[in-house]
């Protein structure tokens, strides 16, 4: 049921936005995976399938998003997922995302003693090839920590075609680079409820 | 002066299909872009030669992120390219400083070949501008096969007084070339065109 054409991969590292260069530069990747829609230009009404199918994606893309982090795997601090999905499909087919994306970044870094108790923010929209996504990011175990709220753009160049989805993965090793809004710290975050 | 680098992004995009057809195995294209502050930026500078400093320093650095990211040896690379972004307050000449004098020799260094001239584009834009790189393969311009393009954009850069610099290797030529001209095994790896 998944048929996997290309995979693209980004890692940023953000050593200064104007004010003091960071000691360690913040670090965000993110991993693409354009894949064929196997509804594209039919109605599904039975998505649950293609849900659970997914599964193994997510893990590899995860696994390749811990690589790309390297030694800064051990940092993880905020993460974010996303899809694009091309127009002879429908938004829906994206939103399957959710769990098998959201759970394998979790489950896998749950597994390395990073507590995720926070929802994978996501977005979804509809495109043609070339269409740029903003994936949110959060902290991962406490959605309000002020300084973890931040955005990645993010696309593929010539995906999605009509018939192909880019689902997106993303984390990061912290805070906004000069982080200086106030609110909840990671610090203070209580870690029961996934929010503070 | 070391350039002064805000960012650095580096992007492997790895085709592993074409129109149902395995690329076997898979094309894997690396590009790795750095943003800089432009020391240049907003003045007529007659003298460009911290930006020609600046080029000889990235071509090394973004060199070896490209072959990092792709996990292979330098001497393994088939095609490569590069470009540049210059934020608004800049001029096309520090584009021209930062590419072409002397970006080119650490880069094939890390290669540890390259003989032939390394494609290039150059633009100016604001923030989120792409750039298509212009890709060749790296001991024979002529080769048919590795005439490719890749684009390369940081959603943020370059700023007015920022330039983004962008180097791309890759591991192959087009997925499924199949147009004919001089093939790679036939490279003499002389002359850099042949």
């Amino acid at each position: 049921m998944i048929e996997l054409r290309r995979i693209s991969t980004q890692v940023e590292e953000i050593h200064h936005e104007g004010g003091t260069r960071a000691a360690r530069p913040l670090v965000r990747a993110s991993v693409a995976a354009v894949i064929a829609n196997p509804f594209a230009g039919r109605h599904e009404p039975n998505l649950m399938p293609f849900m659970d199918a997914l599964q193994p994606l997510g893990l590899e893309m995860a696994q390749r998003l811990l690589a790309l982090l390297g030694a800064r795997a051990g940092d993880i601090e905020s993460y974010g997922k996303g899809g694009i999905v091309g127009t002879d499909g429908e938004s829906e087919h994206g939103h399957v995302w959710h769990v098998p994306g959201g759970y394998a970044m979790r489950n896998l870094l749950e597994a390395r003693g990073i507590a995720t108790k926070a929802i994978v923010p996501s977005n979804t929209k509809l495109g043609p090839p070339g269409t740029r996504i903003d994936v949110p990011l959060t902290h991962v175990n406490a959605s309000y920590v002020r300084s973890h709220f931040d955005t990645m753009e993010l696309y593929v160049p010539g995906a999605p075609a009509r018939d192909e989805i880019v689902f997106f993965l993303a984390m990061t090793t912290g805070a906004r680079i000069h982080a200086r809004v106030g609110g909840l710290r990671k610090e203070d975050v209580k870690g029961l409820d996934g929010l503070r | 002066m070391p350039a002064n680098i805000r960012k650095i992004v580096v992007q492997v995009d790895e085709t592993l299909q074409e129109m149902g057809r395995a690329v076997t195995p898979p094309v894997r294209r690396a590009v790795a872009m750095a943003v800089i502050e432009n020391p240049c930026a907003g003045r007529y500078v007659e003298n460009l030669d911290e930006l020609v400093a600046i080029g000889e320093e990235l071509g090394k650095l973004l060199g070896e992120r490209c072959i990092a990211a792709l996990g292979i040896a330098g001497g393994t690379a088939e095609s490569y390219g590069k470009a540049a972004i210059v934020g608004e307050n800049g001029e096309m000449e520090h584009a021209a400083a930062i590419l072409h004098p002397k970006l080119g020799a650490p880069l094939r260094k890390v290669l540890e070949k390259g003989a032939a001239l390394i494609p290039s584009a150059k633009k100016r834009g604001g923030p989120g501008t792409a750039i298509d790189v212009p890709l060749g393969h790296k001991d024979a311009a002529w080769v048919r096969s590795h005439f490719d393009a890749i684009e390369a954009r940081v959603s943020d850069a370059p700023r007015a007084n920022e330039i983004v610099v962008a180097v791309s290797v890759t591991t192959a030529g087009r997925p499924l070339p199949r147009i004919g001209g001089r093939q790679k095994h036939e490279i003499k790896g002389e002359d850099g065109l042949r």
